[in-house]
């Protein structure tokens, strides 16, 4: 039981420090004294104490958009080993429930930005529904070459247990899984070159466009989802990344947070030194993340 | 208290008689339709409680027997028995039968419909029971009577507003392809005589057959039945059809009728015997292609029950994909994958049916208020008509396979049997049938496009153009159906768990392998802590919810409209139609449809109107079908010389004919 609240907390508290240490690293690269680390969660805090302005144009839906994102991603943490080796929900083939508790969200969520019947929300979720169409395959890729790994369809069997033994074997495919997977965290989490979280014009954005007429408690919770979605895929790589038996504790737990923050640090990098894509590109990319995944997993599957 | 087979019986004629009485109203009448309608839900009620009293009775192994008759042919009689694979299929022809005979009384009343209502609930009762003869045949010559005859009602059901071309087009198509199919069905029941000199479906061993015998079986199966269900490329009567008929006909042609043709194909496959590899391939990749080409060329029409009829498209292919492993796995009598590939295939076949219906009913009540079916002409219909959005929704989550609802568990259940085949520990492997999960992953993720699309635009933001009236919910013998539905399209994908392992029967005999029960329980074990999953899922999310609703009842609250940039006159015509939220997506597989786009071109600085719009085929049809047919009627012409149109002309056709019969044998 403290296993599973643990391992919550973890999932609504730390993801947001992700966020700001992406931030600090963009400002150092730009020579900029930039926000505060902790800075997300001062607007959390604020957002949860603000009162709420909603379109007259919106239904229930609104407000269950949010409340889903949120449940999901929050839910979908519990089935990745987190800053321990073991999980809550695990049973084979949650790998499957893990991809679509994500594709729950994110239907509730757009639909619930179409409820304001706002043009940019449209844009948005046009952009949002088409990049999905090519990361899920994707994922599903790098799923397929993982179970062909571990032998197993359980989440967490897929993960952990990557010792050097496996990466002396398995290497190659490990890499491209790798490589397409933090490919699809830039993307699904909207970073830059996908998407770029500071940019002013509703134009040009996806998720910020997606949550445009959203405000205050159903802000925070969006953006926890957000941070969530990018916490989750850095935790699958950080797992992936850990060679060595480091046999539970604290001692495993701050590896692998350390490594999570790495894994920030390096999204930060990307950001500075790249632009965003301009968007009929962006499908290319993904398209090239999936291709990456689809040779893992040849490879894999032709491997002695 | 009344024998099953009673029961079942009594079902079927209650069904087709059903439409009778009202031939002796006024076609004006109000009371014709509510006898025809409570024939119906009668019919429907018994014939439920029937199939699962016969469900249990042959669970312990027998087939209970209807009614035997025979006919005046050589060896054939009408028989009708029922297993649990017919009690399965029953159940829903039943349900939504009796629900859309419901929805029927007030969606196609006799007042606006003086002309044809009568003919459509005649037809509608003698589908029912055709559809029931169909699935309770214990021979080829009653399957190939319920098959006509299911055949001919649903053309004159799709056919019910004769007095418009599109329809009566449609109609047509629909006459001909399935005719088409049924061809095939009597050549392969034809063949079938020879080798065993019996009608019955009993199965064939390999001494009876040569395997180039039952390949040839095998693919006039797959031509026949896939033609029915609308497996592409045999698809391309299906969208017509479906959207052309009134919506609780669509219903049950896209709910049950299509699903003849999976019941057939399981049928046959499951009386020929050693599937050779490439059978499964075969009809896992035909699955493969259903699936994202269907998806994909949903997400691209206009019309909502077009959109609707292509997503049905998009699950017959998943169904195939699980049909396809369950042959797979057969040819490596592996019972793995048979398990999770036909479990999932026929769990799907109800889900597919409880969803589907729901969504072109929901779909015919928002048709119904605002006559239209022009997805960028409807908008914010969420707030007139909150039951229909709350139905449509569930059943739009349902059909993109979203937890928790009931078309998850069983996409899951494929998905799960996909991933056994890379050859995990113990079993056999065949990675290249793993390739059809990322196809079913794109489809998925394509459903969702659509779904939002056709949830989206036509249920949230503001109606696109003015209408006559202000629409409303409408009232319960429409709403009903849809409340039921969607009750149990949740409930369904919570209790899997319990429904899945009473499958087990059936895939057994089906495949005539044997395996331990601790094989079944093993692989379906996955499914109990899934409910309890998607349980929690809904708890916290009932929790969440409240805890939002608090947070800001104590916050303070304001209400505005929509921001619009600051632009001072926003008008409804601002929002983004479907066509625009799915052009990216289109574009995109522009390669393989070939959407015929009109782009706006601006030439000067300030350009004052322009349009965009995109049409997308049927390329099946267009480029392949209709030229094929029309250069065999420009060839066939002089064919046209015998048919002369007078009565006399056609008696002495049959004088010559039995003149040379006499003289021949």
């Amino acid at each position: 039981m403290w296993s599973l609240v643990i391992q919550l907390l973890v999932l609504l508290v730390f993801p947001p420090l992700l966020v700001g240490l992406i931030n600090c690293t963009k400002a150092v690269f730009a020579g900029r004294q930039g926000p505060p680390l902790l800075q997300p969660y001062y607007e959390l805090w604020r957002l949860l104490h603000k009162g709420t302005v909603q379109s007259t144009t919106t239904t229930w839906l609104f407000r269950a958009g949010p409340v889903v994102a949120l449940v999901t991603t929050s839910l979908a943490g519990l089935i990745i080993p987190l800053v321990q080796p073991e999980v809550y929900v695990s049973f084979p083939g949650d790998i499957i429930l893990f991809v679509y508790l994500l594709a729950l969200g994110r239907f509730a969520l757009v639909l619930s930005s179409l409820d304001t019947g706002s043009p940019f929300e449209g844009m948005g979720v046009a952009r949002e529904v088409t990049f999905a169409c090519l990361a899920e395959p994707a994922m599903f890729m790098g799923l397929l070459a993982l179970v062909k790994v571990s032998q197993s369809l359980e989440m967490v069997d897929l993960l952990t247990g990557k010792h050097a033994a496996t990466w002396t074997v398995n290497g190659a495919p490990l890499l491209m899984i790798i490589s397409s997977w933090f490919l699809l965290m830039l993307a699904d989490s909207c970073r830059i070159p996908f998407d770029d979280p500071n940019t002013h014009l509703e134009l040009t954005m996806v998720h910020e466009v997606i949550i445009l007429d959203h405000s205050g408690p159903m802000l925070a919770m969006l953006h926890v989802a957000a941070a969530q979605k990018l916490f989750i895929p850095a935790a699958m790589l950080a797992r992936l990344a850990i060679t060595r038996d480091l046999g539970g504790g604290w001692i495993e737990g701050l590896v692998f947070l350390a490594v999570v923050l790495a894994v920030a640090v390096l999204v930060g990098i990307v950001e500075s030194v790249l632009a965003r894509l301009r968007m009929p590109v962006v499908p290319r990319v993904l398209t090239a993340a999936g291709v990456i995944a689809a040779f893992g997993l040849i490879l894999q599957v032709t491997l002695p | 208290m009344f024998e099953s087979d009673r029961l079942l019986l009594s079902a079927l004629i209650l069904a087709s008689i059903s439409g009778i009485p009202g031939l002796f109203f006024n076609r004006r009448s109000l009371v014709a339709p509510w006898i025809a309608a409570m024939l119906m839900v009668t019919s429907g009620t018994v014939g439920l409680i029937g199939a699962v009293q016969c469900a249990a009775q042959c669970a312990s192994g027998s087939d209970v027997m209807l009614v035997e008759y025979p006919l005046p042919l050589p060896d054939a009689s009408f028989a009708l028995s029922v297993d649990p694979l017919s009690a399965f299929f029953l159940a829903a022809i039943f349900l939504v039968s009796t629900l859309g005979s419901l929805y029927g009384l007030e969606y196609w009343k006799p007042t606006e419909h003086p002309d044809n209502a009568r003919k459509l609930r005649l037809f509608y009762g003698l589908l029912t029971a055709c559809l029931a003869i169909v699935v309770l045949a214990k021979n080829s010559v009653t399957f190939l009577f319920g098959w006509e005859g299911m055949a001919v009602s649903a053309f004159f059901l799709v056919a019910t507003e004769d007095d418009r071309n599109d329809v009566r087009d449609a109609g047509w198509m629909y006459l001909a392809a399935s005719h088409a199919g049924t061809l095939a069905l009597f050549t392969m029941f034809a063949l079938m005589y020879g080798a065993t000199g019996h009608f019955d479906f009993l199965p064939l061993t390999s001494d009876q057959i040569s395997p180039a015998f039952a390949s040839t079986l095998f693919l006039l199966a797959l031509g026949g039945f896939g033609l029915k269900a609308g497996l592409m490329p045999l698809h391309f009567w299906l969208p017509g059809a479906h959207a052309m008929a009134p919506s609780h006909v669509s219903a049950i042609m896209s709910g049950v009728l299509i699903k003849m043709g999976i019941y057939g194909l399981v049928r046959m496959t499951g009386l020929l015997p050693d599937p050779p590899l490439w059978w499964g391939s075969l009809v896992l990749a035909l699955g493969t292609v259903s699936a994202v080409f269907g998806m994909v060329l949903a997400l691209s029409q206009h019309d909502l029950k077009r959109l609707l009829a292509y997503s049905s498209i998009e699950n017959i292919g998943i169904v195939a994909i699980g049909l396809g492993l369950a042959l797979l796995g057969r040819s490596l009598h592996n019972p793995v994958w048979v398990i999770l590939g036909l479990s999932g295939a026929l769990l799907h076949v109800w889900n597919h049916c409880l969803f589907k219906s729901l969504l072109f009913l929901a779909a015919g009540t928002v048709i119904h208020a605002t006559h239209t079916r022009k997805i960028d002409e409807l908008g914010g219909m969420a707030k007139p008509m909150p039951w229909t959005a709350a139905a449509f929704l569930v059943g739009a989550s349902s059909a993109c396979g979203l937890p928790p609802f009931n078309g998850f568990v069983s996409e899951f259940l494929i998905y799960l049997g996909l991933f056994h085949t890379l050859g995990l520990p113990g079993e056999p492997a065949l990675p290249a049938a793993a390739f059809a999960i990322p196809a079913l992953a794109l489809s998925g993720a394509a459903a969702i496009a659509c779904f939002v699309k056709a949830y989206g635009i036509v249920f949230l933001g503001v109606p696109r153009k003015p209408l006559a009236h202000r629409p409303h919910d409408p009232h319960w013998p429409m709403r009903l159906p849809l409340v039921v539905l969607s009750v149990i399209a949740i409930s369904l994908g919570i209790l899997t768990a319990s429904v899945a392992p009473r499958l087990n029967g059936i895939c057994a005999k089906w495949s005539g392998l044997s395996w331990d029960a601790s094989i079944a329980a093993s692989t379906l074990g996955p499914l109990v802590p899934l409910g309890w999953a998607l349980i929690g899922l809904l708890g916290s999310l009932l929790f969440v919810f409240c805890w939002l609703r608090w947070k800001i009842s104590t916050h303070p609250y304001a209400e505005h409209d929509t921001w619009g940039c600051g632009y001072l006159a926003p008008t409804p015509r601002l929002q983004y139609t479907g066509t625009s939220l799915t052009q990216f997506l289109v574009s995109l597989f522009g390669w393989s449809i070939q959407p015929v786009e009109i782009r706006p071109r601006i030439r000067e600085l300030f350009p004052v109107q322009a349009a965009y719009w995109s049409e997308v085929p049927e390329i099946v049809l267009d480029r392949v079908v209709s030229p094929v047919f029309d250069a065999l009627a420009r060839r066939l012409l002089w064919f046209r010389l015998i048919q002369q149109g007078s009565v006399q002309i056609y008696l002495l056709y049959i004088v010559a004919m039995l003149v040379v019969l006499f003289t021949v044998f």
